[in-house]
């Protein structure tokens, strides 16, 4: 088997293992990553929500806000697992996408330039 | 690592996506020259790898969380160039779509862990696997201390970056503008964190993968060797 094959069955493993993303900060009670607070619990923290990220922090809503559907925040781990996986699974099909698109483009274009000079 | 919007003001933002501009303008240039048709897919994995890496969070008990950012990893199998695109292609997507990390720090968050992380462990890697050969233990070795090291580079940059706020951008009634936490907080929190914990998990990915290769397919590692520029 190629190895570029072997890799994307890699890849599909690390999709089916991304819910410990979840599951292990849950078990060992561990809260936010440092500087990715949301303003509830900067106001915890610091006693305020500054104005300028309080501005800020809102200026952009993901179709998919911490790769979890909306609606489905308080559904428990499960539920929310579920949406993680379709996450990776999505984001790994746009990501892959765009790169195979725009390297494929990059080399065609310049196997064309190299035909053309020859 | 990844910066949400607000925590930088716009000063840094704009400093930081000025930045970004002519590196993402060299790496695109030296891809369009560099990259070959088989690498392709490879580009698509590394960039994959990067995106999934980055959703699988490792707790410090009762702490805060992290993640491994698998620059490194991309930086020595397609060179530093092509991996500074390909974890910038995961930034932007994560960004856009999942609101990890925000929209205005796109910029800085693409310096710290596309462009930073990157290439100290590329260098690194080199450096320490000198002539070795590609299937030599002392490569994986050297994946693993790049990896390391690079993560918690990029981890004290990111932390400069939250930590000068409060001195650039505060209220005449001393509340901060954006993110309230200064150096003396921020520097220790992020770097003691990937230090601890974080740091390792990118150190032994990168590693694994790398000594996973050499058996599977070294023509694979040895791509990635003569496109430095």
């Amino acid at each position: 088997m190629k190895t570029t094959v072997k890799l994307w069955f890699g890849l599909v493993i690390l999709i089916l293992l991304s819910p410990l993303g979840l599951f292990l900060p849950e078990y060992f009670k561990a809260g936010d990553a440092w500087g990715e607070w949301g303003s509830d619990s900067l106001k915890e923290l610091v006693g305020y929500v500054p104005q300028g990220l309080d501005k800020l922090s809102s200026l952009w809503s993901a179709p998919i806000p911490d790769y979890a559907f909306k609606g489905w925040e308080e559904k428990g781990l499960a539920h929310l697992s579920i949406a993680y996986i379709a996450s990776a699974v999505l984001g790994i099909a746009v990501v892959a996408i765009v790169v195979l698109f725009l390297g494929t483009l990059v080399v065609k274009s310049r196997e064309s330039r190299y035909e053309k000079s020859k | 690592m990844h910066i949400p919007d607000g925590y930088l003001g716009p000063a840094t933002c704009g400093v930081f996506y000025a930045l970004m501009l002519p590196i993402w303008g060299f790496a695109s240039n030296t891809v369009k020259k560099t990259l070959k048709a088989r690498q392709v897919p490879l580009l698509a994995i590394g960039a994959a790898f990067s995106f999934v890496i980055m959703m699988l969070n490792v707790p410090i008990p009762g702490g805060t969380t992290g993640h491994a950012v698998g620059a490194v990893l991309v930086a020595i199998l397609l060179g530093p160039w092509a991996a500074c695109i390909a974890v910038t292609v995961a930034l932007v997507v994560q960004a856009l779509l999942f609101g990890d990390g925000g929209i205005t720090a796109i910029g800085a968050n693409c310096f710290n862990m596309a462009f930073i992380e990157v290439f100290a462990g590329y260098y690194l890697y080199r450096v320490i696997s000198g002539s070795s050969p590609i299937t030599s233990n002392r490569r994986v070795i050297a994946a693993g201390i790049a990896g390391y090291v690079a993560l918690n580079i990029a981890a004290f940059t990111t932390a400069v970056m939250f930590g000068v706020q409060p001195l650039l951008h505060t209220t005449p009634q001393g509340q901060a503008l954006y993110c309230p936490y200064g150096l003396n907080v921020a520097i220790p929190a992020m770097v003691g964190e990937h230090m601890l914990i974080f740091g390792w998990v990118e150190a032994v990915v990168t590693a694994l993968v790398v000594k996973y290769l050499q058996k599977q397919d070294p023509s694979l590692l040895a791509a990635g060797e003569g496109v430095a520029a």
